[in-house]
Order: structure tokens, then sequence, then C-alpha cells
């Protein structure tokens, strides 16, 4: 690939300017199948994974579906995908990486730069690394495997443990569910799968890496979670995604199951650069008396769709999500929640926090749903808006499906702009404008970031400065 | 000295000020009467620099001879102007400790220069503290979002507070008195007097009442009315405004 190699440099000296993040390493990819999706390209793309028959079965059904489903046209504008324009799988190299030591080299520069070492060093307990389709690099502290938890690429996951994909995968969010969903069911590629079994308790987060970084390729992890009864864990991914002069897809599908008495919190901060379409369908079946809590910002991207959603099963059940999301200039943040309520005495809660800058745009988009037979059910929905200028702007839809009488149901929504007298008064205190404006913007999202890992929180808060400077006067 | 030449102001295409002449030396106390809509909040406003604020070419505003007129609110804070707020706005999220902490800091690296060294959060909060004490305020004060759901009176505390912290060469206070209780109200002025006697601060106090001039005790009262300061003299103006209104002192 020398060809490519000198143009990814080009591209690479360019982008730097724009974009602090956004270099890229040279493409070490060894294979990459040609641009656009048929029936061959999955065909070859299950034989080379080596898959069981019903898993080749299930992409080319899925397939058949996308092909039949209509594009979403109810929220953002999605018209500058092109199908044909996207590779569909792309593999970094033929062997899972074990240690550290045998990460190739322009892998650890790439996370290197992003400041992950320092991350896993301090606060991780296993690592997962995706770099292009695949997983390359997995660990998991022996601690973790003595527990007989299980953390791996979804690939391997499927080869060792069939049992549990039989019985969850594609349950939790058929191919059926949505278009993206479809496409993701067809071609998906890498993605962490966890177990974690009963009554085991994980205390340190495990974390995966997610980047994109061949030019025009799409991404479509798929992510499975089991926690199994009275267990606990928490799972965090962070994104940050390299520039391209042509639109990007990053579709992903998270399944997770909480068991009974289990709970489970899924953290992602996603920082797609601004041609990425972002486009997932994350939801979580929570049993009795479990909880889980989605913690979902959004920060890059140029298009986000996003609505974490959680299935309240049985009595007890109980779902979060906290939602954050950042529209900068030309962006579209559609995100939210859905809450299902399915059984009586369940209860969930919702934060959502939008940012909207310039051109930028942030939709609130959730759903409540309690079916008949769920008596005594609590909901609350906090949605505030923050307007940085007067361009920037917020919408927000709540659906409400309510079958049943016996509910609390809480909405609250604002709309605020950072307000020239907030500006004032931090400056009159000695602060420049543009550090009052991040002061007041950190501020806002605090509820949130206050849920993150410290050095999420601390690299959010630097993004968010950085957002700051200059957008403001 | 703080020096005021000339002030003339318009704020939403209205003339409030049609100027004003005022000078003060560092460690004195003044005090600015007026009626309703005389224009002494915007006073204080446009000697902060706030930016709905048009001054006119004219106009002066200098500290220590320097011209802060064509200055942002930040750079006249650096200078050593401080504004005690008549309503102090609500930040929601933002800790009243790191907030002073990152305004100390900045304000002091700025006047210092390279020298200047930060405390660490656990010596800045401890001086925070022991400057809390002089105010009767507690600690769990600083744990609290910025003026978010503090009450009139805490508000006005955290003010002076903050003008301890910050150790401006001139502050002004506008309307500190407003909201305050009897008893805060003492303890407020007390407090702003020592003060200004302790790091030799210019205070320029703006009230509609007698009562807080009762403990800070200005050597200098000034009447505005009408977008203009028309009268000047010792404590017994105040006294006489208090006495006979506005009109007929």
């Amino acid at each position: 690939m020398p060809k490519s190699l000198s143009n990814q440099e080009k591209q690479l000296k360019k982008s730097k300017t724009e974009y602090k993040e956004g270099f890229h390493m040279p493409d070490s990819s060894t294979f990459k199948s040609e641009k656009g999706l048929n029936e061959d390209v999955i065909r070859n793309l299950s034989k080379m994974k080596d898959e069981p028959k019903w898993m080749l079965d299930f992409r080319l059904k899925s397939y058949e579906l996308f092909l039949s489903m209509e594009m979403p046209n109810w929220g953002a504008d999605l018209s500058g995908i092109n199908f044909d324009e996207i590779h569909y799988y792309v593999k970094p190299s033929d062997k899972q990486e074990i240690s550290w030591n045998d990460v190739p080299d322009d892998v650890k520069t790439t996370f290197d730069r992003l400041g992950v070492p320092q991350a896993e060093r301090e606060f991780l307990s296993g690592v997962k690394a995706q770099y292009d389709s695949e997983v390359v690099y997995g660990s998991l502290i022996k601690e973790m495997s003595e527990k007989g938890v299980i953390f791996l690429g979804t690939d391997e996951a499927l080869k060792k443990y069939p049992e549990y994909f039989e019985e969850y995968f594609g349950k939790i969010i058929t191919p059926a569910d949505n278009k993206f969903a479809a496409l993701n069911s067809a071609v998906w590629s890498g993605g962490s799968f966890i177990y974690i079994p009963k009554g085991v308790s994980i205390t340190k987060p495990l974390q995966a890496y997610f980047r994109i970084n061949a030019a025009n390729m799409g991404q479509f992890e798929r992510t499975l979670i089991i926690a199994d009864e009275g267990s606990y864990g928490h799972y965090v991914e962070g994104c940050s995604a390299p520039v391209y002069t042509s639109n990007s897809l990053h579709s992903a599908v998270v399944e997770i199951a909480v068991k009974k008495n289990a709970r489970f919190r899924y953290t992602t901060i996603q920082n797609w650069y601004s041609n990425v379409y972002n486009l997932v369908t994350k939801r979580a079946y929570a049993y009795k008396d479990a909880t889980m809590e989605w913690v979902d910002g959004n920060i890059g991207s140029k298009v986000t769709m996003k609505y974490p959603s959680v299935y309240l099963m049985e009595e007890g059940a109980r779902g979060e999500v906290l939602s954050l999301a950042f529209a900068g200039v030309g962006q579209h943040q559609d995100t939210g929640a859905k809450m299902v309520h399915l059984a009586p005495n369940t209860s969930s809660n919702i934060i959502s926090k939008s940012i909207s800058k310039k051109s930028g745009r942030a939709t609130y988009r959730g759903l409540v749903k309690v079916v008949k037979k769920a008596t005594n059910v609590k909901s609350n929905i906090v949605c505030d808006a923050l307007l940085l200028d007067p361009e920037s702007r917020t919408d927000t839809y709540p659906f409400m499906k309510i079958d049943n009488k016996h509910v609390k149901i809480g909405h609250e929504a604002s709309v605020s702009r950072v307000g020239a007298e907030q500006l004032f008064y931090l400056m009159s205190r000695g602060l420049s404008e543009s550090s009052a404006a991040a002061l007041i913007v950190n501020g806002f999202i605090e509820p949130i970031i206050k849920e993150l890992p410290m050095e999420y929180a601390l690299e959010l808060n630097r993004l968010i400065e950085l957002e700051m400077e200059g957008s403001v006067g | 000295m703080l020096e005021i030449k000339n002030l003339k102001v318009r704020r939403d295409e209205k003339e409030i000020l049609k100027g004003v002449n005022l000078s003060m030396n560092r460690g004195e106390i003044h005090a600015l009467m007026g009626p309703n809509g005389s224009g002494k909040s915007t006073l204080a406003a446009s000697l902060m620099g706030h930016p709905d604020i048009i001054v006119e070419d004219s106009s002066e505003i200098l500290i220590d001879g320097i011209n802060i007129k064509e200055m942002s609110p930040d750079q006249r804070a650096i200078a050593g102007l401080f504004l005690a707020f008549q309503y102090p706005i609500e930040i929601p999220g933002v800790p009243f400790l790191e907030f002073l902490r990152i305004s100390y800091n900045t304000i002091m690296k700025a006047r210092i220069g390279e020298t200047f060294r930060p405390l660490s959060p656990y010596k800045f909060k401890q001086m925070a503290v022991s400057k809390m004490k002089i105010l009767k305020m507690d600690e769990s004060f600083l744990d609290r979002n910025l003026n978010e759901g503090f009450s009139g009176g805490e508000k006005k505390k955290a003010e002076i507070l903050q003008m301890s912290i910050l150790e401006p060469k001139y502050a002004i206070l506008d309307e500190t008195d407003s909201g305050l209780d009897v008893s805060a109200l003492k303890i407020v002025a007390i407090g702003a007097k020592k003060l200004s006697e302790e790091f030799n601060i210019g205070i320029l106090v703006i009230t509609h009442y007698k009562r807080i001039l009762e403990y800070l005790k200005p050597t200098h009262v000034h009447l505005l009315k009408d977008g203009v300061i028309q009268k000047s003299g010792g404590y017994e103006l105040a006294e006489a405004l208090d006495q006979k209104g506005y009109e007929d002192a």
C-alpha cells in the first residue's frame, strides 16, 4: 500500500492543523473488501471469519431486511450517506494480539497521542482497543479471569462461547428493529463481548477504544453484554476518530442483558470527527430488581442518532440514561433515551443535557412507554438545553405512551443561553471571555461529568475548553 | 487614585450619565446616593466595563493614572477594580470554592507575573476559610454552587468575601445593603471597613440608606441625580439626604 501511504501522509499534514486528534496512522490493514455491499461481500466476510452457518444465515436474512427497509425520515438528515461508497469489512491483521508488547507500533502511537495508556494504567482493569474493524488488542487482568469474567472481541467470543450467542445475539435488538440495526446485523465485525458471572462485581471499569482508521470505511461493531444475577459491572468506551475527506458511517449495535438483582453501567464518550454518521442502536433488558444505566456523551460526528434504551422486563427493574450532547458547527446531535416499562413497580430516570454552538443543532428525542399491566411506574425526565449563540438550535420531542393510570411521570425541560450577564460577572472576576464561557458550560454539564471516570471527566472538560476558544464575542 | 472624568454613557440608546466627575484615593470610603433611575447602578456597571454600556470617547476612567476605559472587564479586574454586584447572578454547577480559586489564580498571576506561585488547593481553602470568619460565613458555603440558591443576604456576603480574596485597589459596592437584615448588614459593613483599612482599598458604596454608612463612615458623600453629581460633601450630606430626601437636601 505505498501509494495510499503517501496520500495519507499528505492528508495527515493537512489535517493536523484542523483537528488535534484527527491524525491517522498508515493503514496496516491486510484485507479490505471492495466498496459497496452485496451477498458475496457478506458470504466472503463470514467465510473469512470462519463463522457457523447460522450466523451466515442471520447475516443474509438481515441484509434482505436492510434492503427492504426505508431510510428513517423522522430524525436527522441522512441523505449524505452513500451505501455504495463504503467498505464493509477491513481486517487489520490475521491474529488477535495478546499482550501490549505485541501491538504494532503504529497502533500504539495512535493510542499514545490520544492519551489512552495513562487511562489504562490508572483506571482500567481490562483493555480492549478496536483498530479498524476488529479488535486487535485485548487483555484482561488475572483477577478478572479468576472471577470467571469473559471479556473478548465479539468474533472470538462467538467461536469460544457460541451458547451465549444462540441465546442472546440479535434477540434484544432484532435485525428488523431498524434499517441500521439490519445493516449492522448483516455486516457486523468486532465489538466486545462481556459475561459477568453470578454475584461477581467488577469494581474498576472495563474499557474499549473505538476508532475508524481507513478512509471510506464503515465500522459496524457489535457488542453483547450479559450481567448475570447479582453481578455488577461498568463498561467504558471512548471514541476519537481521525480526519477523512469523505463521509464515514459508524453503525453499531449494543445488546445488554441485566439479570435479576444485577447492575450494569455502560459509559460512552464519543468524539467522532465531523464527517461521521454515527447511527447506533443500544438497548438493555433489565430483569427483576436489576438496574441498567447508560451514560452517553456525544461530542463529535456530523450526525448522531442514538437513543439508548432500557426495557424494564420484570418488577423492580430500574433504568437510567444520562445523555450529553455537544452540537458544534454543522453538527446535528439527535439523541435521547427510551424507557419501556413492561412490568409493575419499575422506574426510570432520564437526564439529558445539550449544548449547541454556531449552526449546531441538538435534538432531544425520547420515549417513555408504560404498558397496561405495568402499574405503579415512576419515570422522571429532565431535558436541559444550552444555546451558546443566536445561530444555534435545539428542539425537544418527548414522546409518551402511557396505558396505565397508576403512574407517576415527571417531565422538566429548559432552554437557556450563556447569558451576557453571566459572562460579565465572571469576567469582572478576572476570567477571560472564553474561560468564563467554558466555566459556564462545564457547570451546566456537571451533573453528567461527575458520573464519569476521572480521566474522561478531565478530557471532556478539556474538549469543552477547546470548543469554547473563539466561540464567544 | 480612581478618577472618573466627564463620564457620559448610553444604554439602549438612552443617555444615562451626562458627565460624571469623581475622584477617590486608596483607603478612602465614598458614598454615592441618589434617587431611583439616577444612574447609580449604570455608573457601577460602566466602571467595570459592561458590554451593553456605551461610553463616550471624551470620557476617561483612570486607575492610578492608567486609562482603563477600553479594557475588558477581566483586564479591569486585574488592574485592581472590583464590583460587588447588586444582583449577583447564579452560575449553576460551578462550585464556589473552585470559582474563587480560578479567579484568584488568574488575577494574581496577571498582577504579579511569572514569579507568582499559586496556592495549593488546600492552602487556598484555608485562606478562604479564614476570611469567611470575618464575615461569619459557614465553611460549607464553599461547596455550594456559585450564587445558586443563595439567599439575598448570602449573595451579598459572598460578594464581600470575593473582594477580600481578590484584594482590589478600588471597590464599588452596588447596594450591598439591600436584602441584608440588620445583623448581617452590620457584619458585612464592618467587614468591608476592615478590609478597606487592611488592604488600603478605596470603596465607593452605592446606597439609598444611611444605615450601612453608619458603619462604613464615608468621608465623602456624593449625590447623583439626572446623570450628574449634583452635590458632594462630607458625612453630614448623607445625614441631610436621609432626613430631607433627595429633593430638598
